[in-house]
């Protein structure tokens, strides 16, 4: 693991690492895949890939309003909000 | 195999049986209960640190309105009992923070499907318990709020990430609680405390509500003082529920009416790998004998193999962060929680709200998730996790083809000391090698306490069972806790 | 050099559902911001998703109008991304196991001939919010209404080579997903957005070249300039020496030109995988079947319907058949005047031309089908000539009326037949125009028939044009030549 790379994986989950940081993330986040890297001697060929517990089946739920206008109630902890709209930094496209 | 514990016997030593009689025989009312508890809680917490949110006035509303109810003859099986709910279950009207700085003012307007489940049964709250931050750690120590402590021993770690809830029953600062477990979350603190904890089976219990941490692995459950109370809190816990759509539409028994079945002929099986190298030898002696104990009880022990038990760590390692890594995108500082000061524009207002919000444990799985997903890593890491997560849940499967139940110590040692793994993340994830692979494979397990090591440090036994056998756990468990008290010890000076 | 342009589309088609994709939020357009965003919309914490079955039904109906093998085993991915209109996070699409695989459609093209387009596959996904960039303290404004809203993405191969084929693929899509009911086809409300893939090539080479996208047009006539501009662009490039670099761009329809989006600028690693909240969704062959067998008529076979059905003229049944909607109000109007050469008249004439004139749609049309109906029945059985019936549309568009009957009888506008009133009308033209009269008289009876238009004439001015044509001329003739 390169320090290089973490600040990819820092971009790609924007999470801003500071510089005196890298370092020590780049060897905690290294240690770990040295751990996971265990699996890489495993035989899986023909193995179908497990995503769930259990092999059920997607529900599906008829096409009906449930939902009432909540505005209120779920903005009231929101950061920053106008006009019912929340607000953030300039969006550029 | 008893150790004599006599005692006076005082409210918040009772278990929801005996306070359900109390309540109903009028000996005493949810109110005097409720006071009762939330006194503890003011007057010990500060040693503990086991709640996060103490919600006295709901609590002290929800206790007069129980006491209304008991008068009736209308209340539910949790009726004026007090409960505490680990803080990932959102509760409308009362913070949820998830022991995160990033939820640190979140109050969500609206319940989990257990908070409801728990209200309509009559429960009284009285807060949220201590958590490391969103579910991640062994040790409660990567808590916003700071750690909760083991009632065992004031330097020591109540496990994790339940660990407040497990300190709170332990410390007898609430008859239950609710928690919740990724990897070994409700069994490794419950081992840790001296108390019981049981993962239902993936899908048992809805996950509505409930913030994820890894949501193909998330179980929410009960830790109490025993199988018996575990029993009655799973009664009200389990519910199908059409908003999880891994919720499973399944007959739910009652699992209270079970559990005094006989345990003859119950076949438990023993696996060398859940004894492996670094076991701690007291752990391993405990568990030993509590296993030989259930031959008395009529049970027969087989050995079996579950070869690629090994695995579950680094296949834990990578799909519990890949899966959070997405599951943590939305706390970006744009609809609720944390937001960092001026940002300068839309980037850096993301990457700061996430790394102030965030603690180091959780910003380093989020980054190993990312990893494991990225282009040119996936079949690499996420796609041989998934298979070998397979390979897990096929050991168990053949397994449980010859045997009832595998016993196992619940963690590989007792209670570690604050501070001891927090250096070294990968030792920390090594704690959790005996609980991780039920997770995977979507099992229930219960852990009781099966004695104390030499240095007054409780150990857990684990019991793992097949798909939706949560009554045979809970009979098997309880059958034991009928013959023997290691459950009825107590951590000392606890008042 | 002779270039060749190959250009893909992915189309971007909002369900006509009730309800959001994964939640039980309104999907309905234009409420005040976020009171339709939901827990579930905005991402809270806790909330988890449960699939919408008729946005499965609607897909599924999509794939059997394309002949495209429907997905019986389809599941949801993440992908993974940071926006402010993504709450999550991630979008929720498929990328593995799509709910429509391969399939086609035909297009005509101008010289008559038709091209098969192929469909790679179509997938179910959820649509995002909407930011607002005008200023909101400096900031901008986030709305997620429409978050959550399902999509089909329906992506083409690069089978067609020009602009105009590319329109004409764009208006098939419009014309059988409208059809079918399952989007309403609102182009100006977002409920189609096109991305358009371009790239060139020498003519004669077989690689392509590097393309780039053009994304989310939301008309055909935008998609059409965009096209042009982005072709000439890239040939313009290479003929300078330059290379093209594959990009995202972006469209300005007021300024009529394109840039490259800046927030697409680093190769994006959206880190797709199965999404555990959301399990396979499993459809057996009988459930296929019934949809199949319930599937509202296509284009084409309505078509064919309408020649045979209403003797219409091959072009009028096409123009008719290609929007639903139109074609659901011509039925309709026919149906109730049970006259089908006069409705299509009145439905391609005069209500068209209102229509575009407002720049309504027929959804939002004034006049409903059986409004129209009354006008029509009312031409046919004389109560009133072609032209007053265009006045009496224009007071049901401003609805000045209920219905044609009670328009006409307000404003008096019922063709006068009977013969004393019109006798009397008569005898006062031919009074006062005793010099035409003699001429009319003595003119040869071939020429007779052209010299009655000027009596006719004077007749429907002093009537108002209420008088009823044919009688005019029964009568002027018999007086004229009495």
């Amino acid at each position: 693991m390169e320090a290089s790379e973490i600040a990819k994986l820092a971009q790609l989950a924007r999470i801003n690492i500071e510089a005196d940081m890298v370092d020590e993330v780049t060897e905690s986040i290294g240690s770990i895949l040295n751990l996971v890297d265990q699996l890489q001697a495993v035989d899986t060929s023909g193995v179908e890939p497990m995503s769930h517990p259990m092999d059920a089946v997607q529900r599906l739920r008829a096409d009906v309003v449930s939902e009432e206008n909540q505005r209120d109630n779920l903005q009231a902890t929101a950061p920053a909000t106008d006009k019912g709209l929340f607000l953030v930094p300039k969006v550029i496209d | 195999m008893s150790s004599n514990i006599t005692k006076q016997r005082s409210l918040h030593e009772l278990s929801i049986t005996e306070l359900n009689a109390g309540l109903r025989n009028k000996d005493f009312s949810s109110v005097e209960l409720t006071q009762h508890f939330i006194e503890r809680i003011e007057r010990l917490d500060t040693r503990f640190n086991s709640f996060i949110s103490i919600c006295s006035e709901q609590a002290l509303t929800a206790a007069s309105r129980a006491d209304a109810q008991l008068a009736s003859g209308n209340a539910g099986v949790l009726c004026g009992i007090p409960i505490a709910h680990k803080d990932l279950f959102c509760t409308n009207g009362i913070r949820t923070s998830c022991g995160s700085k990033m939820l640190d003012n979140f109050v969500p307007p609206y319940d989990a499907t257990i908070v409801e489940n728990c209200a309509n049964a009559g429960a009284v709250v009285l807060g949220k318990t201590n958590m490391d931050e969103f579910a991640m750690g062994s040790s409660n120590e990567n808590s916003f709020y700071g750690p909760a402590i083991n009632p065992w021993g004031e330097n020591c770690v109540p496990g994790g990430s339940s660990g407040g809830s497990a300190a709170a029953v332990a410390a007898q600062l609430v008859t239950a609680a609710t928690a919740s477990d990724t990897g070994g979350s409700i069994r490794q603190p419950a081992s840790f405390c001296g108390v019981t904890g049981l993962k239902p089976t993936y899908g048992r219990v809805s996950r509505w509500g409930m913030v994820a941490y890894a949501s193909s692995l998330d179980q929410a459950g009960p830790i109490a003082k025993s199988a018996e109370d575990a029993a009655i809190m799973l009664n009200v816990l389990a519910s199908f529920d059409k908003k999880d759509s891994t919720s499973i539409d399944k007959t739910k028994p009652d699992y209270a009416a079970t559990l005094d079945q006989p345990l003859n002929g119950l076949r438990i099986g023993i696996s060398k790998e859940y004894f492996s190298d670094g076991i701690d030898p007291e752990v391993a002696k405990l568990t030993q004998d509590a296993i030989s104990f259930y031959e008395t009880l009529g049970a027969s022990i087989k050995e079996v193999s579950l070869p690629h038990t090994q695995l579950a760590v680094p296949a834990y390692y990578v799909i519990a962060p890949a899966e959070c890594s997405a599951n943590l995108s939305r706390f970006d500082g744009v609809r609720y929680g944390y937001r960092c000061e001026n940002p300068t524009d839309l980037e850096d207002l993301y990457k700061r709200s996430r790394a102030e919000g965030f603690g180091e444990e959780v910003k380093r799985r989020i980054l190993v998730g990312a990893y494991a997903l990225s282009a040119g890593y996936y079949d690499a890491y996420y796609r041989k996790a998934q298979q070998v997560r397979r390979l897990i849940k096929q050991d168990f499967d053949t397994v449980f083809k010859e045997v009832d139940l595998i016993a196992s110590p619940t963690a590989p040692t007792p209670a570690f000391g604050l501070g001891e793994k927090t250096k070294d993340p990968v030792s920390m994830y090594l704690e959790d090698i005996y609980t991780l692979p039920v997770n995977l494979a979507g099992l229930p397990a219960i852990s009781i306490p099966c004695g104390l090591t030499g240095q007054n440090k409780p150990v857990g036994l684990q019991l793992i069972g097949n798909y939706f056998s949560e009554a045979q756990l809970l009979n098997s468990a309880h059958k034991f806790q009928q013959a023997t008290d290691f459950h009825q010890q107590t951590a000392p000076d606890l008042d | 050099m002779e270039w060749e342009t190959v250009i893909g589309l992915e189309v971007h088609v909002q369900l006509a559902t009730a309800t959001k994709i994964f939640s039980g939020a309104s999907t309905a357009f234009g409420a005040e911001p976020n009171t339709q965003a939901c827990a579930i919309d905005l991402a809270m914490p806790g909330t988890l998703p449960v699939a919408n079955e008729q946005a499965f039904r609607y897909a599924i109906m999509f794939g059997l109008a394309i002949d495209a093998e429907i997905g019986k085993r389809s599941y949801f991915e993440r992908k993974n991304y940071f926006y402010p209109d993504l709450p999550k996070g991630y979008q929720t699409t498929q990328l593995d196991q799509p709910i429509v695989g391969a399939g086609h459609v035909d297009i005509e093209l101008d010289d008559g001939s038709t091209k098969r387009i192929r469909i790679h596959h179509a997938h179910l996904e959820e649509d995002a919010g909407k930011s607002l960039h005008e200023d909101f303290q400096g900031m901008s404004g986030i709305d997620l209404n429409r978050a959550g809203t399902p999509l089909i993405e329906i992506v083409s191969e690069p089978d067609m080579t020009n602009s105009a084929e590319a329109v004409a693929f764009a208006k098939k899509l419009h014309s059988i997903v409208t059809s079918l009911g399952i989007c309403d086809g609102e182009m100006s409300q977002g409920s189609m957005r096109f991305d358009v893939n371009i790239s060139v090539r020498p003519k004669g080479q077989k690689e392509l070249g590097t393309r780039t996208e053009t994304k989310n047009l939301n008309s055909f006539k935008f998609m059409e300039e965009a096209i042009a501009l982005e072709v000439e662009r890239q040939i313009d490039v290479i003929e300078d020496g330059g290379e093209i670099i594959q990009q995202t761009r972006l469209y300005d329809a007021d300024t009529k030109s394109a840039r490259a989006m800046r927030s697409k600028e680093d190769a994006n690693d959206y880190r797709y995988f199965p999404c555990p909240d959301l399990l396979p969704v499993i459809f057996d062959d009988d459930y296929i079947a019934q949809i199949n067998d319930n599937l509202p008529e296509l284009p084409e076979a309505r078509c064919a319907r309408f020649i045979s059905k209403y003797a219409l003229s091959d072009y009028d049944a096409k123009q008719l058949a290609e929007n639903a909607a139109i074609a659901n109000y011509f039925e309709a109007c026919t149906e109730q005047c049970d006259d089908a050469k006069l409705s299509a008249n009145w439905v391609m004439g005069e209500l068209a031309a209102s229509l575009n004139a407002h720049e309504l749609s027929i959804q939002n049309c004034p006049v409903s089908a059986s409004q129209l109906a009354g006008v029509i029945s009312r031409i046919k059985d004389k109560t009133i000539s072609n032209k007053i019936a265009k006045q009496v549309f224009d007071a049901l568009w401003n609805k000045e009326g209920d219905d044609a009957d009670s328009i006409i009888e307000s404003k008096g506008l019922k063709q006068v037949s009977d013969t004393g009133a019109l006798g009397a009308m008569i005898d006062d033209v031919i009074a006062a125009n005793q010099k035409q009269v003699e001429n009319y008289r003595n003119a040869d009876a071939d020429k007779r028939p052209k010299m009655l238009g000027f009596f006719v004439g004077q007749i429907m001015k002093a009537s108002k044009g209420q008088a009823n044509p044919q009688l005019v001329n029964q009568l002027l003739q018999e007086k004229l030549n009495g």
